[in-house]
Formats: C-alpha cells, sequence, structure tokens
C-alpha cells in the first residue's frame, strides 16, 4: 500500500447526508475482477447521464473540483455495502482524504486498507472546513496525519483523533496480512485451544 | 467476575492475541464467500503465494449475478458476470474450499445458505464480505460484512484485525398485532435510531416480541442491523435456535451435539451487565410500515401521509427534498395512494419459507392486479423445493406471480432482475437506496405481506385491511 504523507489539496465540499456506496461506485461497475480502473465510475449516476455527457452542476465537474484531493461530506458517509470497490473508486480518484461527521463502519475500515483517511470530526468543525471547501481550488487544505491536523486556507487548526495502529499502518503503507502472520503463533495456539473446547467448530 | 454481554462473551471467546492498545485479532469460525466481492482477495493469494489458511471453514457460494430464470442452466449472458462466476468456480476449486455451483440444488444467497445448511451456529464468528452478513447474528453468532482487502485477510490468516465495538440493547416488548411482522420491527427500529444510530455498536435485540419470532424473523431482524449503522445484530440462542439448528447437515452430531449445547446455553447477557446506549420499542406500538424515501431510516406507518422536508433538521432537509424529487412524491399525499408497478418478493431479508407463506397467506385464490409486474425469488433452491411441495408455488402463479429460481435477483440489480427508469417497486428487500433496483428506480420497503398485498391493489395498502 502508498504511505500516506502530508497531504495538500482542494477540498470537495459534499453536504448532502447518508451518502451511500450505491452513490459512490453504482453495482453495474462491479463485475470487474480487478481493484483498479473505478475512478471514472466514482459516483457515475450523479456525475454523468445515462449518454454519458457530464452533469454540470455536480461537484467534481466544476472546474474548481476537478481534481480534488480531500471530500468533506454530510453525516454517515459510506452508508450501505461492503464493496471495497467504492474506496477503490475514490482512490483511484485521486481522492486521499474524506471528512465527515460519521462514517459507516466497513466503508471506514476499508479506507484505511486503501491508503484513504477518513476523519470524524464534530458537527461544527465539519462546518467550518465545508465553508472552506466552498471556496474553492484557490482555499488548499493540509492534512497532516503525523500531527494529526488540518489546516484551512486561512490557516486555522484542527486537531483530529486516529486509531494509534491504523495510523501506523497508513503512515507506513503496511501490509496488514504480512504483519498477522508475524502473529501466527497466536493463532496456531488458538487453533489447538479451540479444537479441544468447541471440536464442533 | 463482572457480568457480560452476549457481545462480549463471544468477542472473549475468539481472541487469538490482544495488543495493548486494544487492537485485537478475531479468529473467524465461518468465512463466507461470494463472487462480487472474492475475485481479488484470491488474485492477492497467489500474487503473494499465500493458500487459505482453514479451507475446510470457508464456504462459497454464486448469488448476486445470477439469472432467477430456467435458461441460466444455459449459462450466464452477460459477459462480465458469467467471468465473475466463473472466476469463483475456479477459486473454489484452486483454493479447496467448500462450494455451492450455480446449478446445484443448494444454491441460494449465501446469507440464506449458510444457516439452512447449518454452517451458521451460536456462538460462532461468522463473516463475509456483504454487509448483509449480520443476518448470521440471528444465531446468537457474532457476524458482519467485512471488504475485500480483508476477505483476502482472513483467507490468509483466518483472522480479523479488530478493535471491540461498544454495546447496545435493542427490546422490543410485548406482543406485535396481527399484519405486523419481523420486517415492521427492524424498519421501525431503524425508523427510531436512523441510519447512523448504530455506528460504533453491536446490538442485541431482546424481549418478548423477539422471543416469540421464528428463526426465519430472527434473521430478517438481524440482517437489518447493517442498515441501522451497526456492525453487527445479535439474538441469544434459545430453544427456537436450537430446533432450527438440529439435524442440520454442517450441524454438530452426537457427542459434539450435546458438548456444544452446554456451551450454547450460556450464550445470553449476565443479569447486571451494562449496554452503553438502551433503545426500547413496544411491541404494541409497531405498526405495517413502508419507506418513502431513498434511506431506510425513511419510515413510516402505513397509514401515514408522505412528511414535508421542513419536519426534518440539518443537512436531512435537503437530503429529503432530494428524495421526494427522486421518489416522484408530494408531502401530505397518502401513503396508501402511492400506485405501485412492479412487486418483488424475496432477497436475504425476506427470501425464506415463512416470508413466502405470509404472501401466500395474502393472495391465495386471488389474481394480482392488471399489468402489475410481480415476481417471487426464494432465497435458495431448497427454499423453492420446500414452497413447491407445499403447494405455495401453484398459488404463486395463479395469482400471477413469476414464481423464480434463487438468488440476490432485484434486491441489488447486477443481474438481469432490474427496475427500469420511475419504475415504482414495493420491494422485501433491504436497501431503498437511489439507482439499488435499477437506474432512477423507486423503492418502497415493505413486509413479505405488504408487497403481497400491494401486488393485489397495485396500490401501498394497509395488509390489515385484506385479511
Amino acid at each position: 500500500m502508498e504511505k500516506f504523507e502530508k497531504l495538500q489539496g482542494i477540498a470537495a465540499p459534499m453536504p448532502l447526508v447518508n451518502i451511500d456506496t450505491d452513490m459512490i461506485i453504482p453495482k453495474v461497475h462491479l463485475k470487474s475482477i480487478k481493484r483498479t480502473g473505478f475512478g471514472k465510475n466514482l459516483f457515475d449516476e450523479m456525475r454523468f447521464n445515462r449518454d454519458g455527457t457530464e452533469i454540470a452542476d455536480f461537484v467534481l465537474n466544476k472546474p474548481q473540483y476537478r481534481d480534488a484531493d480531500i471530500l468533506v461530506a454530510g453525516d454517515n458517509f459510506g452508508c450501505g455495502s461492503s464493496r471495497e470497490h467504492a474506496p477503490w473508486a475514490i482512490a483511484d480518484f485521486g481522492i486521499k482524504c474524506v471528512v465527515s461527521t460519521s462514517f459507516a463502519d466497513i466503508f471506514f475500515n476499508n479506507c484505511f486498507k486503501n491508503g484513504i483517511l477518513p476523519i470524524v470530526l464534530p458537527q461544527e468543525q465539519v462546518d467550518i472546513l465545508m465553508a472552506d471547501a466552498e471556496k474553492g481550488a484557490n482555499a488548499r487544505m493540509t492534512v497532516d496525519l503525523e500531527a494529526q491536523e488540518i489546516t484551512t486556507s486561512d490557516g486555522d487548526v484542527i486537531k483530529f483523533d486516529v486509531d494509534a495502529f491504523k495510523k501506523h499502518c497508513l503512515l507506513e503503507g503496511l501490509d496488514d496480512i504480512g504483519l498477522t502472520m508475524e502473529k501466527a503463533a497466536s493463532i496456531d495456539t488458538f487453533e489447538e485451544k479451540a479444537a479441544q473446547s468447541r471440536p464442533w467448530v | 467476575m463482572s457480568p457480560k454481554t452476549l457481545y462480549d462473551k463471544i468477542w472473549d471467546a475468539h481472541v487469538a492475541h490482544e495488543a495493548e492498545d486494544g487492537t485485537s485479532l478475531l479468529y473467524i469460525d465461518r468465512h463466507l464467500v461470494h463472487e462480487v466481492t472474492s475475485a481479488q482477495a484470491f488474485e492477492g493469494l497467489r500474487m503473494a503465494g499465500r493458500k487459505v489458511r482453514a479451507p475446510e471453514k470457508t464456504i462459497a457460494v454464486p448469488d448476486h449475478n445470477v439469472p432467477t430464470t430456467p435458461d441460466r442452466v444455459d449459462g450466464i449472458k452477460n459477459e462480465e458476470g458469467r467471468i465473475q462466476v466463473a472466476a469463483l468456480d475456479t477459486n473454489a476449486k484452486e483454493f479447496g474450499i467448500h462450494y455451492y455451483p450455480m446449478n446445484d440444488i443448494r444454491q441460494g444467497i449465501v446469507h440464506i445458505v449458510g444457516p439452512e445448511q447449518g454452517w451458521t451456529l451460536p456462538g460462532m464468528t461468522v463473516v463475509c464480505g456483504d454487509s448483509h452478513t449480520a443476518t448470521h447474528g440471528a444465531f446468537g453468532a457474532l457476524a458482519h460484512g467485512i471488504g475485500t482487502s480483508e476477505v483476502e485477510h482472513v483467507l490468509a490468516t483466518q483472522t480479523l484485525i479488530q478493535q471491540k465495538s461498544k454495546n447496545m440493547k435493542v427490546e422490543i416488548t410485548g406482543k406485535l398485532k396481527p399484519g405486523v411482522t419481523a420486517k415492521d420491527i427492524t424498519l421501525a427500529v431503524i425508523g427510531e435510531t436512523g441510519t447512523a444510530g448504530g455506528t460504533g455498536y453491536v446490538i442485541e435485540y431482546c424481549g418478548e416480541a423477539i422471543r416469540d419470532l421464528s428463526m426465519e424473523g430472527r434473521m430478517t431482524v438481524c440482517n437489518m442491523a447493517i442498515e441501522g449503522g451497526a456492525r453487527a445484530g445479535l439474538i441469544a440462542p434459545d430453544e427456537t435456535t436450537f430446533e432450527y439448528v438440529k439435524g442440520r447437515p454442517h450441524a454438530p452430531k452426537g457427542a459434539q451435539w450435546e458438548a456444544a449445547m452446554d456451551w450454547w446455553k450460556t450464550l445470553y447477557t449476565d443479569e447486571g451487565a451494562e449496554f452503553d446506549l438502551v433503545v426500547t420499542l413496544k411491541g404494541e406500538d409497531i405498526q405495517p410500515v413502508v419507506t418513502w424515501g431513498t434511506s431506510p431510516e425513511d419510515v413510516l406507518p402505513i397509514t401515514a401521509t408522505v412528511p414535508s422536508p421542513e419536519d426534518f433538521t440539518g443537512g436531512k432537509v435537503d437530503a429529503v427534498k432530494r428524495a421526494l424529487d427522486y421518489m416522484g412524491l408530494t408531502s401530505g399525499q397518502k401513503l396508501t395512494d402511492i400506485e405501485i408497478d412492479t412487486v418483488f418478493i424475496g432477497s436475504c431479508t425476506n427470501g425464506r419459507i415463512e416470508d413466502l407463506r405470509a404472501v401466500a397467506d395474502v393472495v391465495k385464490g386471488k389474481k394480482i392486479k392488471d399489468g402489475m409486474r410481480a415476481m417471487i425469488v426464494p432465497g435458495s433452491g431448497l427454499v423453492r423445493a420446500q414452497a413447491e411441495e407445499e403447494g405455495l408455488g401453484d398459488i404463486f402463479v395463479e395469482a400471477g406471480f413469476e414464481w423464480r429460481l434463487a438468488g440476490c435477483s432485484m434486491c441489488l440489480a447486477m443481474n438481469p432482475d432490474q427496475l427500469s427508469e420511475n419504475e415504482r417497486c414495493a420491494s422485501t428487500s433491504n436497501r431503498n437506496f437511489e439507482g439499488r433496483q435499477g437506474y432512477k428506480g423507486r423503492t418502497h420497503l415493505v413486509s413479505p405481506a405488504m408487497a403481497a398485498a400491494a401486488a393485489l391493489t397495485g396500490k401501498l395498502t394497509d395488509v390489515r385491511e385484506l385479511v
């Protein structure tokens, strides 16, 4: 996985609440057996007409947000299915960070596996960042994972929390499976004990 | 020892390693696999030269892409869908995992097949690359959806890296009124808590109305725990559970059954155990409900009217404006005046035998409305066979329903069963998101009995007026 470096970029505002995984990547695009190439279908039904032309007033079609690196979104972002195609599409589009008051659990976990930092903040702070994002491409935000700080285009600093283990993996670009395999002895021991106590499993 | 919740007990029995910060390796007893979220995970194993650590605990079945018409014996016509299912065929064989291929009678929706075959047992940890894995919580199993990277992690290590969730109790007291079902319970709870109300929690459903439910009904309730944002939903196992499990192909037998029962009977929340959040609904207050919007939290009793954006606050105001526009509805309109084009009965929420019996009770000897497109899709080949044996298939066909083969079908429209633009559907599935059942399709979530009633009248209908 790519390391999450300090990110400075354009934030796009998406204040709609309950943006679900069907909005992020509709199911017609789930038929690929690859992990790449989903960015062109990100927010497909909100972003494009059926004939493939762009819907002009969708945020990522506006000139100032076409190269957005960060999304500032309404409550409960990523609700719905477990499809990792959602974060694959977001990452493939070039977005590396999403800020909201809350995220759906599975989507939240999936982000970390794909080098995307989801940041949960209280409503007032999301409001500040949303207003900053509304300013457009000249207002660039900075996300510093190491320091756990977002700096707005006005220089305001907002601190955020992140799970220590997940932070470490993002900063170092670590592969979870490799890390877990280092604990194979613990898994072996557990399996031996479980085979005694719950042999029917 | 301090009192524990059911979730605490199952969690504690599965921690293979715990770091100082609480990050745990949770051992996984059952890994269910379908074709849409697994191909990249198997490919990841192949590229890294890894094996499936516990193939005997890994069970695969294709469901999302599978057509539900009889011509599927000739193969899947959609090329990408065909490739995805073929990839699962190959991966199951190459990695030596249990497999129910598309044309096996035991094939069906993964969350219906698991319990039906006795793979899902009380006290287990169960995962699948599918959010509706929550279904299996009905057995008192800790069951939740995972992404494809986590599917690969479980395949390789039989564990998941997890932080423990908080405990939430949802109690449904008393008895349900006639015409009110498990689907109405689970939708009513989401209407109460909102779709993010369960975020960060594992829910334990309890109370008399939950105890009174069959296993099928309990699976319906837990299935939609994810729609309320929870990681998982749980119901403590009891005689109803043991009765359902006993004798299933992969359930324990003989002395192992006795040993299992000894442990299963300890799987309940101890007196005095603490919950971080408690929600209580009175069973007798729950009405047959429908959704009017594009989020499962947009729930109202069938007797209500379409709400107005001004009834809401914050970001929900704009979301409701958007939803009413998408759904083609007007504030103040009676829900029972909404005309329906299509009825879909099936899915991992409501594709079990009891659901089909409930439909048959409403439609027996009657005809669906002229011009109505109505389909019934059993959750598995075995559910279909049982329905045929009970004479339900004939009742459906005589009433004018299409009586299909098993699969996910129109719940998510990854197969030929889809809504067209502005087509309005009363659906027993779990999500009414924009485009979920087809581009610009309009979904109203309801119980099987309510879907059957809508099929007869051509409108959203209070089933209590028909029976």
